[in-house]
């Protein structure tokens, strides 16, 4: 399997990811935002947390329309794979490759703890190995979490099961709680909390391993 | 030419700094504040030479970039 991780300026949790996907035996290259193409052949490509060009106009706004991102969008479009954590959300609806926006956290506060969060969908190459309903706690670390969609967005998000995660608690003021959500091909995920935080005992939280190893099986048919 | 835009978060979108803003003027005495909104001016200053052009240019970095119109509105002001 090879995956990919962008590299923003002001990306730091670009190497958390890469060792998130070396936990499932991945070849992982790292790709600076001025490339203009993916290495041959990958599968899945990361788009990690931090803050990409200092959240300058408005957070994954700048990294939106960076050279590496254009080859992004067009992995997309070919049914390629990409994961989204944190500032990678935030780039992926800058992109417009996922619905909605992610706004300045309800109570203005930085949020940074670990959260409780209910897994809604198991069908999607994330969330598979944890089943639908599952209850995982993963670390947050974001000022800009409180995710927005007009009525019209939220209905279909909800009527083709596409929200992958909620929390189960109060943290940023998002929208029926939304924590994550799925492209329509299901292949792209946003979420603002970080999985690649907790894989390892060290970390304190194995809870996101299990979304690298739904990763696995899902990659293995590709 | 120099252009000017707003970006304002869409009517409906709640404004969290706003609030906080309307917040501290309450506390600050100052009495009557019913709303605020706070929003971004961008000025920008372009090589066209007609309105026209410049509008439309400027317009489409809004849809582009300088506006997510997700949640946010613009307005578009062309100065001489």
């Amino acid at each position: 399997m090879k995956a990919a991780v962008l590299v923003f300026p002001g990306s730091n949790c670009d190497r958390d990811l890469a060792e998130g996907f070396r936990s499932i035996g991945a070849e992982v290259s790292m790709v600076w935002h001025k490339d203009t193409s993916l290495p041959e052949g990958v599968d899945i490509v990361g788009v990690p947390g931090g803050f990409s060009f200092g959240d300058y106009l408005r957070c994954g706004a700048i990294a939106a329309q960076s050279p590496i991102t254009r080859a992004l969008v067009a992995h997309a479009g070919r049914g390629g794979y990409v994961l989204g954590i944190c500032n990678g959300f935030q780039v992926l609806t800058e992109t417009g490759l996922l619905p909605g926006a992610l706004m300045r956290n309800g109570a203005l506060k930085f949020v940074c703890r670990t959260v409780g969060l209910r897994v809604e969908t198991s069908e999607s190459a994330f969330t598979e190995t944890y089943g639908k309903g599952a209850q995982i706690r993963l670390p947050v670390a974001h000022h800009d979490g409180n995710y927005v969609a007009d009525s019209e967005v939220l209905t279909r998000l909800n009527a083709e099961a596409r929200v992958a995660l909620r929390y189960t608690e109060q943290v940023n003021g998002s929208v029926e709680d939304i924590a994550g959500v799925l492209s329509g091909n299901r292949r792209v995920l946003g979420l603002m909390p970080h999985p690649e935080r907790a894989i390892e005992a060290a970390q304190g939280n194995t809870d996101g391993a299990a979304m690298f190893a739904s990763l696995t099986g899902a990659l293995a048919l590709v | 030419m120099k252009a000017r835009v707003h970006v304002m978060l869409k009517d409906g979108v709640l404004d969290p700094q706003g609030e906080a803003v309307r917040h501290a003027l309450s506390t600050l005495g100052f009495e009557g504040v019913n709303g605020v909104r706070q929003g971004k001016v961008i000025e920008l200053d372009l090589d066209a030479s007609d309105k026209a052009g410049a509008e439309a240019q400027v317009d489409a970095m809004c849809q582009k970039l300088l506006a997510n119109t997700v949640i946010e509105r613009y307005d578009v002001e062309i100065l001489t």
